[in-house]
């Protein structure tokens, strides 16, 4: 329990309307999307740089773990407050604070959400590409801590690609900044790119400077079904090794497929058993022709169909399908673990048939879909907690397909992270020579161990 | 606080018995459904305006099945978020698994008044929305709402929920009450022409007492299109606040006197031009089971019933003006979440003297939500002042809507934010248009 004395401090810091240790708000601050629960003693609101170096130093002198949190939505419980203390949200730091449209540069608080500053440089002409799925809702503090991804990568790279510099405070409460506006810089380490994806475990962002790009004139979606998964992998190094690069290839496996058909009123013939979303983007002349093209060079792969978006509609019919996924699926199971590995592009239907091994081997559905541009797949084991032996089988399953992935030159994790949810399988990925060096920077820069201790690494 | 003669206490008596709405516990498979991925969070109004997580369907969600668990009690701070949502259900419509959060709300709201009566809800949403702040409202009773006025609208009515005479604001601004409310001016039956079908008009509260001239617009517009309209003297409101306040026994009470009022005469339709008392009857009453679920299944809105019975095409056929308005359209969330979108704008872009102008985020909540502006004036002014924004941007001189409730909201926003435009009913706005009717 987080001492008396540590409230009233931390009240004094942001104000006795920021702090809370309300049961309703313990509860509220308990869960991401992982759906795990752990009680913080105290939910904390910070609104500038120095209550949250304030804190940081409050929390060392107290050794009181701190767990900052952004918008909860994580898949990995890198923001769960797994050892009770201090929450602290940077959800009410969500300012734009500037965008500059002669350096193509943002400078935005933590807790701005990932879809309000896309549409707000759009305004203007300008393009912020990163979309993880979660972009309607997720802050670009939690996208810069995770390192967050989405369909777009394929063409535009991710969160940590479009990341100039940062204000962060340290786990000891230093303010330091990282990096700057300019395109260019090589003076110090490039503590910006160690930043980006150290799951809140280095410091709290709390200014980021965003690097933008002219939006793309137009875009244009197209939906293909093959009569198997191979032909759909087939297509994508198809297209690849034809010099385009489109800016989403998202992919379903037959069983995805299976589920959206139940959920939704989606006209699929029986004969399609993998599909491929394309989408090209840039200037409208070009849209068509780059869009013909690719169903020139995909058509020998055993395409069913394919069909073209003309308007903005369809485009949206043809996305509604992709985003319809994820809850079409407790159809199979009402309980899944989603995994989300990532193999070289070109090992995606061998990385796929080794999952469908798994999934017969343990005797439970796997659901694959994601973005196939990329290679990173999303692996849905669906089980029903409830059946005893289920949830050890998928312990087992899930640790074969992290192997699978590791066995073909992948990851455990192209985009979620490690947080909880990963830490005890980092050993099958980052041996004990690379885990000590990043353990060593941890342990320099937070002795006590106190910012998001337990996370990427079991204590 | 509630005082003895209040609304509130006159109410507990018949709201602690037992109801047949659905319990809290009957929620426990829906909230269990909840996965906490956060998508409510892109689209609560109040969230947007408080960046708190209790504020949000997830949060509240989370804390409802933390009372069935019996891991908290029914404290301040529960009551606090349990009333800072306002029902309008755009979390629902928006979430991959369809938790329905605006009914676990409605539902823990009667299960508080249950326990503890309403007016002890009031007292606790009292004590923790802040004294001061509370006192300083009481202190301004004399303000906008006179409560000799007032004394014109029943006990049991929506109005007396919303906007119960000591919580009022002075800051408000309202639309004064009729000085004869709408059903004590028309007959009870206005015959139309053989083979036209014949409906109900449920006018609800807002119509009746506030905005009469919009029921005459019905009335006018329906005698064009030669339908048969009966409009009970006897109906009442169709208990839609009170599911706000967790007034479960005014519900059904509510319900039963409506039932009896629009069963009367046989009809083919109950027709609404109130989205609040389309979802009250459409909706909430289906809940109730047996005959409640008929008159639910024959409750229509009026534009959906407008555009079925030809009057697009009728419109469509008058002369273009040259000098045309420009109107936007803000969506009501009880027709919105019920999937009624396409026939207002329908009618809208049929009128000869309107050009129809889309304003951004045309469905998002305007902030009024039942009883949770009365409660929570200053996060509704928050919400409110977003939608005056895109008003404002859309480079409309008329917004047009189908809720009385929207009306006095949006144009209380649009005040707020010095802006000069006028809401209006649509339904105005299409009696304008048509020749005159004898």
């Amino acid at each position: 329990m987080t001492e008396s004395h540590i409230i009233a401090a931390l009240k004094e810091i942001v104000g006795a309307d920021k702090v809370s240790t309300e049961q309703a708000d313990r509860i509220c601050y308990s869960y991401d999307a992982t759906q795990q629960k752990f009680l913080p003693d105290v939910v904390v609101h910070p609104t500038t740089t120095e209550q949250i170096s304030r804190i940081m130093r409050l929390a060392n002198a107290e050794k009181t773990p701190v767990f900052p949190r952004g918008a909860g939505s994580g898949f990995s419980g890198g923001s769960l407050p797994t050892k009770g203390g201090i929450v602290l949200t940077t959800e009410q730091m969500d300012q734009i604070l500037e965008i500059d449209e002669e350096n193509l540069v943002a400078v935005v608080q933590p807790g701005v959400v990932t879809e309000q500053f896309q549409q707000a440089v759009e305004k203007v002409g300008l393009f912020y590409p990163p979309d993880p799925a979660s972009l309607k809702f997720s802050t670009l503090g939690g996208n810069v801590a995770e390192c967050a991804g989405g369909p777009r990568c394929v063409k535009y790279g991710v969160t940590k690609d479009y990341i100039l510099g940062l204000e962060v405070v340290t786990p000891t409460g230093d303010v330091i900044t990282t990096g700057g506006p300019t395109m260019k810089g090589v003076v110090g380490y490039d503590l910006t790119k160690l930043m980006c994806g150290s799951e809140g475990t280095l410091g709290i962002m709390t200014k980021i400077v965003i690097k933008l790009l002219p939006l793309p004139e137009g875009k244009k979606t197209m939906l293909v079904l093959f009569d198997s998964i191979d032909g759909a992998a087939q297509a994508v190094s198809a297209i690849v090794r034809n010099k385009i690069i489109p800016t989403t290839l998202e992919f379903m496996d037959g069983r995805t497929l299976d589920c959206v058909r139940q959920a939704t009123s989606l006209q699929v013939p029986e004969a399609a058993r993998a599909v491929l979303i394309i989408e090209v983007d840039g200037d409208l002349e070009f849209l068509d022709k780059q869009a013909r093209k690719i169903a020139e060079i995909i058509q020998p792969l055993g395409v069913v169909e394919t069909r073209i978006a003309e308007t903005h509609e369809e485009s949206e019919e043809i996305w509604q399908i992709r985003r319809s996924v994820s809850a079409s699926l407790r159809k199979v199971n009402p309980d899944k673990f989603n995994e989300d590995i990532c193999v070289p592009r070109s090992k995606v239907p061998e990385m796929i048939r080794k999952i469908d091994v798994i999934a017969e081997t343990y005797s439970i559905p796997i659901v694959n879909f994601g973005h196939a541009g990329d290679g990173n797949i999303h692996v849905n084991i669906m089980i029903d907690k409830q059946v005893p032996g289920e949830l050890e089988k998928a312990e087992k399953a899930i640790e074969e397909v992290f192997k699978g992935a590791l066995s073909l030159g992948g990851t455990m994790s192209g985009e979620h992270g490690v947080g909880i949810a990963k830490a005890a399988y980092i050993p099958l990925e980052i041996t004990p020579e690379t885990a000590l060096y990043m353990k060593t920077i941890k342990k320099a820069l937070d002795p006590n161990n106190i910012l998001n201790p337990g996370k990427i690494f079991l204590d | 606080m509630p005082r003895p003669g209040d609304s509130w206490v006159a109410l507990t008596v018949v709201d602690r018995i037992m109801t047949k709405l659905k319990q809290l516990e009957d929620y426990r498979e829906e909230i269990e459904q909840c996965v906490k991925c956060g998508a409510c969070r892109a689209h609560c109004p109040v969230f947007g305006a408080e960046k708190h997580e209790g504020r949000v369907a997830r949060g509240k969600v989370a804390l409802a099945g933390a009372v069935l668990d019996g891991e908290i009690g029914f404290e301040a701070k529960v009551l606090e978020d349990l009333s800072q949502c306002l029902l309008c259900g755009s979390c629902c419509a928006q979430c991959p698994n369809k938790v329905p959060t605006e009914e676990i709300v409605a539902a823990a709201r009667r299960r508080i008044a249950q326990q503890r009566g309403l007016s002890s809800f009031g007292k606790g949403l009292a004590a923790v929305l802040g004294r001061p702040k509370l006192m300083n409202v009481l202190a301004k009773t004399g303000g906008a709402l006179s409560s000799l006025l007032f004394k014109k609208v029943p006990e049991n009515s929506g109005l007396r929920l919303r906007f119960p005479a000591p919580y009022i604001d002075a800051d408000r601004t309202l639309p004064p009450i009729a000085a004869k409310p709408f059903r004590e001016r028309v007959p009870e039956r206005i015959p139309g022409t053989e083979g036209a079908p014949t409906v109900a008009f449920f006018t609800g509260c807002g119509i009746n007492y506030m905005y009469p001239a919009v029921g005459e617009a019905f009335l006018k517009i329906l005698k064009f299109l030669g339908v048969t309209v009966i409009i009970p003297k006897d109906q009442a409101c169709c208990g839609l606040p009170a599911v706000s306040a967790g007034a479960g026994g005014t519900v059904e009470a509510l319900a039963a006197q409506n039932l009896a009022a629009l069963n009367r005469t046989p009809v083919d339709y109950v027709v609404t031009a109130c989205a609040s008392c389309n979802a009250g009857i459409g909706k909430i009453y289906a809940d109730l089971g047996g005959d409640y679920q008929t008159l639910a299944a024959k409750t229509m809105d009026i534009f959906v019933f407008l555009a079925q019975h030809g009057l697009p095409e009728k419109l469509a056929a008058l002369p273009k003006a040259a000098q045309r308005t420009k109107v936007t359209y803000h969506d009501p969330c009880h027709l919105r979440t019920r999937g009624i979108t396409k026939e207002p704008r329908l009618i809208l872009k049929a009128l000869p003297q309107i050009e129809f102008v889309e304003m951004a985020a045309a469905g998002t909540c305007c902030g009024l939500g039942g009883t949770y502006s009365v409660y929570h004036y200053e996060t509704s002014k928050k919400i409110g002042a977003k939608k005056a924004a895109n008003i404002g941007a859309s480079g409309a001189e008329l917004v047009a809507t189908d809720c009385p409730g929207c009306i006095m909201q949006l144009q209380d926003s649009v005040n707020h934010a010095g802006l000069p435009q006028q809401v209006v009913h649509l339904l105005e706005l299409v009696v304008d248009a048509l020749p005159a009717v004898e």
